[in-house]
């Protein structure tokens, strides 16, 4: 199975886009990583792969087909602040309830501690919240996951602790995995393929 | 904790000290930062958040504070500037100069001596020109403009109109203009590239090597290792060690097991996690922060704070440091 | 650098105290002079001080107190009988006395009867008029939510023509419209007040719109319907409560003002505005009771309301009150 945009172009304001005919893929199983330097475009390639923007032209296709708009998507992305991307509302179990009901078993090994799942966002800190976004994101469904700066924002140990647990269901499972970071080091850490997104465009 | 003694002469304010012998500019010490606020039902509790935090910063070094986002490291900037909330209770001593910073003092000192650079034009009052706000002297404000490549011009736009590079660089000129003794940088490098990021500490290490005390708050601990004299490890709200940037080069060299852990957690060390989570601030553990995941914890690091020690050079709140 | 504008400085730090409050003001107590340990005894004694009279419980029982006087207002002025309207005149223009507290008017009526039936009217007035604007303002708001641009569009049009109209004229001309009287009144009061709250929920339904967790649940597969009652809705109930009692004097002092001038009830009808104007009329003749009681009783009732719709905010959203 194939992630792939096609001469997608897209742009915030009509006179300058931030990609213009792009073609990017990503198969199934593959772990690849994009680099360059913030702003270019990675995070609005993310999200047109996630079918969070629509590309203004040119297409983003899974497997072959146009990428579903309704419906669990099986391209599912983890956003850099993770405490925007649940409802602060909310306990943390209903968060991870609003995907699919993992059993003790998942939960243990993505590092979520039981007691967590009654607690409110305030009362954990980023990298915890963002376990159970990562959590939430790896329903049974997915094919494949987008991190966009997804440890970012968070200590080293965390960051490391974090990857630790994404690898090894990315690879259980023969997910696609995209990284998007602005770091060198992490990126030939986490994937197979290094892609600096200058190259892309230029190309 | 070291034991600098401060003459009489460095109390005084006005000073024209070059870059020569090194005077220690800002000390805090034992510093705890709580916040009240409702809990469930009709409780009203405080929420530590930070706690017995000890730091000082020397004329001509950067140092940097260290520590995840959301940790409470920029509350340290915002004790130090005295611009917390109103429901936030402070305790502890930060001296500047060798006097207590009181809050007289702190505000005929911000703004001039000391000097605040924010994470991002958002700080600056969206309706008033840069250059007025900035300072009312115009000749200053021009003077600190040409020294970071300003045209005059620029202080005439209002915050919006300005371009991010702009920014970075406004926002500089507009901590030099008082002439400060200490700056004290929040988060100045999020959002920015690496090359833009890198032209951001390359102005924060002129201002150190002309003499100026810099208090850099980040998340970026790479970034801040290429800069900074010394380091500031924060860890559930407090500094477990200050080490020497260049201890950083090793694991070995390091003393706090929570530097160690940071240590061999960079991807090019190793990408090695160490397994446990940072307290919450609401729930933080008995006796040192660290104990409940830390490998060499002994039978009474659950009851008692570690003492702040200084070994090779380097400060460092515990027992068993080496 | 100017701290004086420093209110995104707190915003930013409470963001960093995991949702400790939002920070307003100069933070002055930031470290009092000679700070060390008796700076935290004192600390500490402050915090004792605040902690006894503990904002959100004084708001609680506020609250109830509020609700039960004007409870006890609607329900007196449904039990009262007739004894009091009926014209008396051996008993006319009395001064209070312990007969009839706040007097008597020319005709020999009770002022107190009249002014408590007159405050029930008030507060029918009031509640069928917040009733009926919080209906409209959550149409909107679910129309704003559900993202059918023309519809939100063609909203927004309407809640700009009626707020641009001068409030008092286009309640006049309303209430005369519908055939004065009691049903041009409620009408004319419906009308005009339903766009404050209801530009309220839209604003803020368009703000949760643009969260990122929004988004994410229509990736994790919830229809648009699911994302409005789990997330959006119940996200705008402290704002709608608000609204809605703060939207309540303003109702009320527009029915009696209106029926002030002549627009609203029947003459008979024991209505604020009417009672007050009449005691115009007397005023010089030195009864001041006629006017004074009932004019009390009137502000008293909208600020008890108002200080009811602050209890409610604070009761909502604690964070307002971490000071």
């Amino acid at each position: 199975m194939h992630l792939s945009a096609q001469n997608v172009s897209f742009g915030y304001r009509r006179e300058r886009r931030v990609l213009n005919g792009l073609d990017f893929c990503i198969r199934a199983g593959e772990r690849v990583a994009l680099t360059g330097p913030s702003g270019c475009g990675k995070s609005t390639l993310s999200q047109l792969l996630a079918g969070y923007l629509r590309p203004q032209s040119g297409q983003v296709t899974l497997g072959g087909d146009a990428l579903p708009h309704a419906g669990y998507s099986p391209v599912q992305l983890i956003y850099q602040h993770p405490e925007r991307a649940i409802n602060p509302r909310w306990r943390l179990r209903r968060t991870l309830h609003e995907s699919w009901h993992p059993d003790a078993q998942f939960l243990d090994t993505m590092g979520i501690a039981p007691e967590w799942l009654e607690r409110y966002p305030v009362e954990l800190s980023g990298g915890e919240i963002q376990r159970f976004c990562i959590a939430r994101a790896l329903a049974p469904q997915t094919r494949f996951l987008i991190a966009d700066e997804m440890t970012t924002m968070l200590d080293m140990v965390t960051q490391a602790q974090i990857w630790e647990c994404v690898l090894e269901q990315v690879t259980a499972r023969g997910l696609g995995l995209l990284v998007v970071t602005h770091s060198e080091g992490l990126a030939r850490r986490t994937c197979d393929r290094v892609v600096d997104f200058r190259e892309l465009t230029a190309g | 904790m070291s034991d600098v003694n401060i003459g009489p002469a460095v109390g005084a304010e006005v000073s024209s000290e070059g870059p020569g012998t090194p005077i220690e500019v800002l000390r805090v010490e034992g510093l705890e930062v709580a916040f009240s606020r409702y809990g469930k039902g009709w409780s009203r509790d405080r929420l530590k958040v930070i706690s017995n935090l000890n730091l000082t910063v020397r004329s001509g070094e950067i140092v940097a504070v260290a520590g995840s986002s959301g940790s409470g490291k920029s509350l340290l900037a915002h004790a130090v500037l005295g611009i917390l909330p109103r429901n936030a209770h402070t305790s502890g001593r930060i001296n500047f100069m060798g006097k207590a910073l009181t809050p007289a003092r702190l505000k005929k000192l911000r703004g001039t001596r000391i000097a605040f650079v924010p994470q991002s034009v958002e700080y600056l009052d969206p309706l008033m020109r840069v250059g007025r706000q900035i300072s009312p002297d115009r000749q200053a404000v021009l003077a600190a403009f040409e020294r970071y490549r300003l045209d005059p011009s620029v202080a005439e736009l209002y915050p919006h109109q300005l371009s991010g590079g702009m920014a970075r660089r406004v926002l500089v000129a507009s901590a030099v203009v008082g002439d400060p003794q200490l700056i004290v940088a929040d988060e100045p490098t999020p959002g920015m590239s690496k090359e833009l990021a890198d032209k951001a500490m390359k102005h924060f290490r002129d201002l150190a090597d002309a003499g100026v005390a810099v208090l850099l708050i980040t998340h970026d601990i790479d970034l801040a290792l290429g800069y900074a004299d010394r380091v500031a490890v924060f860890y559930a709200g407090t500094t477990v060690e200050t080490a020497p940037a260049d201890d950083f080069d090793a694991r070995e060299r390091l003393r706090h097991p929570w530097s160690q852990a940071l240590w061999q957690a960079i991807p090019a060390n190793g990408f090695q996690p160490t397994p446990g989570h940072q307290p919450y601030a609401g729930r933080l553990p008995q006796g040192c922060l660290y104990a409940p995941r830390c490998p060499r914890k002994g039978h009474d690091c659950g009851h008692h704070a570690p003492p702040t020690v200084t070994i090779r050079g380097g400060e460092v709140s515990c027992c068993y440091a080496s | 650098m100017h701290i004086e504008g420093g209110s995104h400085a707190h915003a930013h730090a409470v963001e960093h105290a995991a949702g400790a409050g939002a920070g307003v003001g100069a933070g002055e107590l930031a470290l009092g002079p000679g700070v060390g340990p008796d700076a935290v005894i004192g600390a500490g004694r402050r915090f004792a001080l605040l902690g006894n009279i503990n904002r959100r419980k004084l708001a609680a029982i506020l609250t109830v107190i509020i609700l039960a006087i004007i409870l006890t207002v609607s329900v007196a002025g449904v039990l009262l009988g007739d004894k009091g309207l009926t014209a008396d005149f051996s008993q006319k223009a009395l001064a209070p006395s312990r007969e009839h507290p706040f007097g008597t008017d020319l005709l020999g009526r009770d002022v107190a009867t009249r002014t408590i039936k007159g405050l029930a009217l008030s507060l029918f007035v009031g509640v069928s008029a917040s009733a009926v604007s919080a209906v409209l303002a959550v149409i909107v708001g679910v129309c704003a939510a559900l993202g059918r641009g023309w519809l939100d569009h063609a909203v927004n049009w309407l809640i700009d023509l009626t707020m641009g109209i001068p409030h008092t004229i286009l309640l006049i001309l309303i209430s005369i419209a519908a055939g004065r009287g009691w049903r041009g009144l409620l009408i004319g009061v419906i009308v005009t007040h339903w766009t404050g709250l209801a530009r309220i929920i839209r604003a803020e339904v368009l703000q949760l719109r643009s969260q990122h967790y929004i988004a994410v649940a229509g990736k994790l597969g919830r229809s648009r319907w699911w994302v409005m009652t789990r997330h959006i809705l119940p996200h705008l109930v402290p704002q709608f409560l608000v609204g809605l009692i703060l939207l309540f004097p303003h109702a009320i002092m527009h029915e009696s003002g209106l029926t002030f001038l002549g627009f609203g009830m029947p003459p008979e009808q024991p209505a604020i505005g009417i009672i007050l104007s009449e005691a115009m009329r007397s005023l010089s003749s030195g009864m001041w009771w006629l006017a004074f009681f009932p004019g009390l009783a009137l502000v008293i009732l909208v600020l008890l309301i108002d200080k009811l719709g602050e209890c409610v905010k604070l009761l909502f959203n604690p964070h307002s009150a971490q000071e």
